[in-house]
């Protein structure tokens, strides 16, 4: 309850640890106890109170976005980039619906974000108020939990609560809805004691148990044709678990494949890495997968994307995941034994098990493995021939990597081939520098979470890798951009189509491309220039070098338009309803190898 | 048949946190996953700490039961999550409320059957009774069919509640 707090009370109270404040100043105390620096919103009604206070306040800067999707895929890349919780501030009704798409984005791909809303005042609640949505109604399955605050005095507890659920376990989005009485009345907040009562309701296991590394130990000893198998969850439990991936690539020897989230956790340049896995990953990639006697999981889910059809899924071998959300294991593939934990601590204790029982690699199968993937390898599945005349998607990108290698760059994407191609050719040596919606598939994700990542690192190499179409999805953020001077670099893949579209269109309904042109596109370099900023084009492949050069060189942002081959599709590919070793290499595949009816029905 | 496609009932018991929304939470993850609600109770059981148990019977592969199971542990507001049948002879009760109106003979058998299933008379007049019966599932379910083939019948149960046997206690609080 709102109570009254004369200044003789304030100061009594702050003596034995508790200060009367308004909600909205205890909500701005709480994230600056929790390492709360940058928040990513957008104003309204319902959450002025917030806005005023943070007015006054000078230790959290806030980015005004143009649209509050962006702000989320902002906190997002902010998240994946640092490690830390992304913090997203949206008013009620309109400003909550907006951030759906990014709350349900975070979800999927498991990104530690708190999302802030207005709500109208308690009594007002579902009176169909002004700005009055169901907010913890309709976020209710695109958030991993999610609050509304009726009473001030456990605000300060919730907030506690609200950063310890987002950040701990698997990490989510978490939603906290904030009625404007609730804002601006006036509560007890405590200096102390709040960080641990805030942990105890939610305590995920991340220490895992010790008989089951025993187990996978003992497993592990057998493996003749082994695959590591890793995903954002290395990613997600830190730096370290890289580090600790390394090491166990190191002590064994054996082929390593990444998914599209866990990208960055062993170097591309290790000579053990095959490359991403799934439906465009690396012939060699999935067809170890499909021939290995012993997979293990580290921190991927198995995702459809990567399995293909589960039936034709990697038939010959014993698989041991590791991952630190229970509801992961067995959910679309059975394992033979499952590690409950956090990646960091399960690749401790299982490297220490290791050497316990003094675990060797059996050379001789293993030099037969490798001989077979390097035959596998030789199929070169990512050639392509750049040519003349127009640039190849492939081409752009590869040397957008190779001409970028000595800095330490950070990469978004958008969703589409281009997405795709990223993946293929752009090479991380280092986690936490690509960052792409992988679960959701969001278009309009690169653009804000470049900008998020750019906040995060002033200093460093951002590039959006964008398809044009994607790219118009929430090109207003261009406007954010040039505010606060985030020298983002949009490196636009513009093959004049939904090019993913196209590619599905061709492959499946008989070349008939229904509304998947990109008509009426912008002059991107015109567009640039109304923001202020550098727009560059490249038309043919002997610009390329030159626009790239000159878009690193430039020290603001830039659109760089790079006009590609219309018609260019992403190989390899599983198509829906196959298995891993019935990939397609390229177009002469795709005329021989007609999608089964089946396949037809998946996304 | 595989193991893997035989559906299996089970009965799963969570304790919660008594707060907003966390009925819809635990609801929104069956309809959002596509799992099967057979029944579902909810009511106060700790009142100092604020604790509801909710008791769901629900069917599916022993792939979707461990999943059903995953999914509700991982709930924020969730202490503990404990399946009943797993567990072995758990007792198993729900109540029902039946109203038949009939005359003549089918009143007298009416009244014969609720006597056989120790149904108690809550209500009657010239040409109705309200029977209260409890039992499992399926006796609940015998007696109703019983009651409907004898006259018209409106029916209120309540959805299974369920208890392991024997001295453990299942379901903690955090
Ligand atoms: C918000 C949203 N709407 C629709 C889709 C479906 N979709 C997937 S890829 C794609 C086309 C993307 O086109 P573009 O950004 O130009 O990338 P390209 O495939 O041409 O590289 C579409 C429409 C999506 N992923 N996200
Ligand atoms: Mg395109």
């Amino acid at each position: 309850m709102a109570k009254s707090a004369p200044t003789d009370r304030k100061q009594a109270a702050s003596e034995n640890g508790v200060l009367a404040l308004a909600g909205a100043e205890i909500l701005l105390k709480t994230l600056e106890d929790e390492g709360v620096e940058v928040i990513f919103g957008y104003p309204g009604g319902a959450v002025l109170p917030i806005y005023d206070a943070l007015f006054k306040n000078n230790k959290i800067r806030h980015i005004l976005v143009r649209h509050e999707q962006a702000a989320v895929h902002a906190a997002e890349g902010y998240a994946r980039s640092t490690g830390k919780v992304g913090v997203v501030l949206v008013t009620s009704g309109p400003g909550a619906t907006n951030a759906v798409t990014g709350l349900t984005d975070a979800l999927m791909d498991s990104v530690p974000v708190v999302c802030l809303t207005g709500q109208v005042p308690t009594h007002l609640i579902g009176n169909d108020a002004f700005q009055e949505a169901d907010t913890t109604g309709i976020t209710r399955a695109c958030t991993k939990h999610n609050y509304l605050v009726k009473d001030g005095d456990v605000l300060q507890q919730t907030v506690a609560e609200a950063f310890h659920v987002a950040r701990s376990g698997r990490p989510g989005p978490v939603l906290i809805d904030l009625p404007k009485d609730i804002l601006m009345g006036e509560y007890d907040y405590k200096t102390v004691g709040v960080a641990a009562v805030a942990k105890q309701r939610y305590v995920p296991q991340t220490r895992p148990d010790a008989e089951a590394i025993k187990a996978a130990v003992a497993m592990l000893k057998r493996a003749e044709r082994p695959i590591i198998y890793g995903g954002g969850g290395i990613i997600n439990s830190g730096p370290k678990a890289s580090a600790l991936l390394q090491q166990l690539v190191d002590m064994t020897g054996w082929p390593t494949t990444l998914t599209l989230m866990g990208l960055g956790a062993l170097p591309a340049s290790d000579k053990h890495f095959l490359g991403m896995l799934g439906m465009h990953g690396t012939y060699e990639a999935n067809w170890a997968m499909h021939d290995c006697d012993i997979m293990l999981n580290i921190g991927a889910r198995f995702d459809d994307r990567v399995t293909g059809r589960i039936s034709g899924f990697s038939p010959k071998s014993e698989k041991i995941h590791i991952d630190i959300d229970p509801s992961s294991v067995n959910k679309n593939v059975k394992v033979d034994l499952s590690i409950i934990g956090d990646a960091t601590t399960v690749l401790e204790m299982l490297i220490a098990e290791m050497k316990v029982q003094s675990f060797a690699p059996h050379e001789a199968s293993l030099t037969k493995w490798w001989k077979q993937i390097k035959s596998w390898q030789k199929i070169n599945c990512l050639g392509f021939d750049q040519g003349a005349d127009v640039i190849k998607p492939q081409h752009a990108i590869k040397r957008l990597c190779e001409m970028t290698q000595d800095r330490d760059s950070y990469v978004t994407t958008e969703v589409g081939q281009h997405q795709m191609w990223a993946a293929q050719y752009f090479d991380f040596e280092k986690p936490n520098r690509w960052m792409t919606s992988g679960g959701l598939g969001t278009m309009g994700y690169g653009l804000p979470a470049a900008l998020g990542v750019q906040v995060a690192h002033p200093d460093a190499l951002v590039i959006d890798i964008a398809g044009e179409a994607s790219f118009m999805m929430n090109m207003q953020e261009l406007s954010t951009l040039a505010q606060y001077s985030l020298p983002v670099k949009m490196f636009i893949i513009n093959n004049e189509w939904m090019g993913m579209v196209r590619q599905w269109q061709e492959l499946i309904h008989g070349g008939r491309y229904s509304e998947s042109y990109s008509a009426s596109l912008p002059d991107f370099r015109k567009l640039a220039d109304t923001f202020g900023m550098v727009g560059l084009v490249a038309e043919k492949p002997d610009d390329l070098d030159g626009v790239i050069t000159e878009m690193l060189a430039t020290p603001g942002p830039v659109i760089a338009d790079i006009r590609v081959a219309k018609e260019e599709n992403c190989f390899p590919m599983i198509p829906s309803g196959a298995a891993h070793n019935e990939m397609l290499l390229g177009p002469a595949d795709q005329a021989a190898k007609p999608i089964s009816e089946e396949g037809m029905v998946l996304v | 048949m595989s193991i893997n496609e035989i559906i299996e009932r089970h009965i799963i018991s969570v304790l919660v946190d008594d707060e907003p929304g966390v009925l819809a939470r635990v609801i929104g993850l069956f309809s959002g996953r596509g799992y099967n609600i057979e029944s579902l109770t909810v009511a106060e059981v700790e009142w100092s700490r604020g604790l509801s148990r909710i008791s769901i019977v629900t069917s599916g592969t022993p792939m979707v039961i461990e999943q059903i199971k995953a999914q509700l542990s991982r709930l924020v507001p969730i202490h503990s999550v404990c399946d009943l049948t797993e567990m072995g002879a758990a007792i198993e009760r729900e109540l029902a409320l039946v109203k038949i109106i009939n005359d003549g003979d089918n009143r007298i058998e009416a009244l014969r059957i609720a006597d056989t299933f120790r149904a108690r008379t809550l209500d009657s007049t010239l040409d109705s009774f309200v029977f209260e019966v409890t039992g499992n599932s399926s006796k609940v379910a015998a007696f109703i069919d019983l009651m409907q083939s004898l006259g018209d019948v409106e029916i209120a149960r309540t959805g299974v509640s369920a208890i392991s046997r024997g001295n453990r206690i299942d379901l903690t609080a955090k």
